[in-house]
């Protein structure tokens, strides 16, 4: 009976509360497809009832969404693929290869780690003046190169190789790179599933760093296009909805589609063990 | 040509593995790092920008200037309140949701798992803007709900008052997932025998809570506690698209300061000191942290 009354009591809690945490991305949804008059309506409206595509419409029409929506990807593409280049050779190398100093250049690593990215942002702005990177996609992408999470998180599952498989193929004479590519990357493809969706996510959510990078709008990402269209069109609260839609459903179906992979990186990279 | 060619032979496969990775990391890390502690030693400003000859070392100048700046102090006050009243809620919530999710026997988990979990995932920018629209003074469903329990309406984001709380209550919404999944991992590495022991000994809810849950879960709740509160120390984008600071620069957070210091006035050197500032606290918390290598080994 005891036990039967708490199952009830957490169900129900869990419901209200997963209803708060979805509600207002739902609420964004379904105001995305409001005509104007009834997203301005007072009171506030929770369904269309007269749902209408004009919103995204008027934003990939008027809005330069298509552009925005392009840059995003681009981005967040380019900054996975270059993360997973240098990070997998590099968290594989710490784990499996033997070197001169490796020891020493890890505790190092783990050492920078507390440094935040936001220290280096003035000079690295400067850096990239320097080189004509501002206000290009790479200028955007070069913070996600490497990532010492991404190093941290490749090695930890690659030391879970065993040793004989990388020595039965360097006794039959396989060079280090053949062994990288035909043995070791795919025994590492979950991780670097996981590191992918991490860098694709980080990426695409960023914010600060695009803001600091782009100065024409052209090359703007989708987060700092809703911030600049919420802030000139605020009164247009359905496009405004529609633009958030667009920026908000391609990583929360990502996330959807690979939540295993997700997980299991935010867990090695915080629990012990 | 001999100290060449014994430094080729020292040269391993590893070696060539990890030097792409080593190579940008210092370039593009590690060089801003100790640039951006030099540029903090001198008046690197709009003219330095157009012609380094302009540059000028003023050593603490800027730090001493700093101290001396009201809106540095408003933006270190509003960072330390967001952070240490913002953090601890979330921290509460997602133990909340994490115990909620490990009670044994209730169905659909998966499912509230992954709702509660969206929210997190969603790109921050985009969740700011919706919540503009939530925590509207007239529109706003948070005002609706309050006139619902017969409350009076909160301008949230126009009194300087209920800004921050406002971004408070936003951030809580927004990350509380992240720290509920390292929270429920936790738990459900609690044997469940202590929980059957305290209840032989005839231990209530409350304190099968203090005795077994809270003993269980304490090395990733000071985990999640430090790495939340260093996290909470770089607000930007929340202040950025909900407030723009306001109102009455009541959520100037220090990142949004050195963000309108450096990017906005181009007081670079004087915006580097800042970051150090930041910096300097996030090294503090730090050491409070169980060392990474046993996080990561």
């Amino acid at each position: 009976m005891r036990n039967a009354l708490q199952k009830i009591s957490t169900t129900g809690l869990l419901i209200a509360a997963s209803f708060i945490a979805v509600f207002p991305l739902l609420w964004m949804v379904s105001m995305s497809f409001m005509p104007e008059a009834e997203a301005n309506a007072f009171p506030a409206r929770l369904f269309p009832h007269d749902p209408t595509l004009a919103n995204y419409a008027d934003l990939f029409a008027h809005q330069r969404m298509g552009r925005f929506l392009f840059n995003s990807l681009l981005v967040a593409s380019l900054a996975t693929v270059l993360s997973l280049a240098f990070n997998v050779t590099a968290g594989y190398a710490f784990a499996k290869l033997d070197f001169r100093g490796r020891e020493k250049l890890f505790r190092f690593l783990l050492a920078v780690v507390v440094i935040p990215g936001q220290l280096t942002m003035l000079p690295l702005f400067f850096q990239l003046k320097t080189l004509g990177l501002l206000n290009s996609y790479a200028g955007v992408v070069v913070p996600f190169m490497t990532s010492l999470f991404g190093i941290f998180l490749v090695r930890q599952y690659a030391l879970g190789l065993p040793d004989e498989m990388l020595q039965a193929a360097r006794v039959d004479g396989a060079s280090e790179w053949m062994i990288f590519r035909k043995i070791v990357l795919p025994n590492l493809s979950p991780i670097i599933v996981t590191l992918a969706v991490f860098t694709f996510l980080a990426a695409w959510n960023d914010f600060l760093w695009p803001l600091i990078v782009l100065s024409d709008d052209h090359n703007y990402t989708l987060p700092l296009a809703i911030a600049s269209l919420s802030q000139e069109h605020i009164q247009d609260s359905g496009m405004v909805m529609a633009c958030a839609t667009v920026t908000i459903a391609p990583v929360i179906l990502l996330f959807l589609a690979l939540q295993r992979h997700y997980v299991r990186g935010l867990l090695a990279g915080s629990v012990k063990g | 040509m001999t100290t060449l060619r014994a430094f080729m032979r020292e040269i391993s496969p590893g070696h060539v593995f990890v030097a792409p990775a080593m190579f940008v990391l210092s370039v593009f890390f590690l060089m801003p790092v100790l640039g951006a502690l030099v540029m903090s030693f001198t008046d690197f400003d709009l003219y330095a920008l157009a012609d380094l000859k302009n540059l000028r070392f003023i050593w603490l100048g800027n730090y001493i200037n700093l101290m001396q700046t009201p809106l540095f102090w408003k933006a270190f006050g509003n960072t330390c309140y967001f952070a240490l009243v913002g953090a601890p809620l979330s921290i509460a919530v997602s133990l909340a949701m994490a115990m909620l999710l490990n009670v044994p026997g209730v169905g659909l988990k998966a499912l509230y798992r992954t709702a509660l979990f969206a929210p997190y995932v969603a790109t921050l920018a985009a969740a700011a803007v919706i919540w503009r629209y939530m925590l509207d003074a007239q529109y706003g469903w948070l005002n609706q709900f309050l006139i619902v329990i017969g409350l009076q309406p909160i301008d949230w984001l126009g009194n300087p008052h209920f800004s921050m709380p406002a971004i408070i209550l936003f951030s809580v919404w927004k990350n509380f997932g992240y720290n509920m999944l390292i929270l429920l991992a936790a738990l459900q590495r609690i044997p469940d025998d202590l929980y059957e022991a305290a209840r032989v000994d005839g231990a209530g809810g409350w304190e099968r809570f203090i005795h077994v849950t809270l003993p269980g879960v304490a090395p990733s709740l000071w985990m999640v506690a430090l790495l939340t509160v260093a996290g909470y120390f770089q607000l930007f984008a929340e202040p950025y698209v909900m407030t723009q600071g306001g109102p009455a620069q009541s959520t100037v957070s220090l990142l949004y300061f050195m963000y309108e210091d450096g990017f906005k006035w181009w007081n670079l050197g004087h915006a580097s000191a800042t970051a150090f500032i930041l910096f300097a606290v996030l090294m503090g918390l730090s050491f409070l942290r169980p060392k990474s290598e046993e996080v990561f080994a």
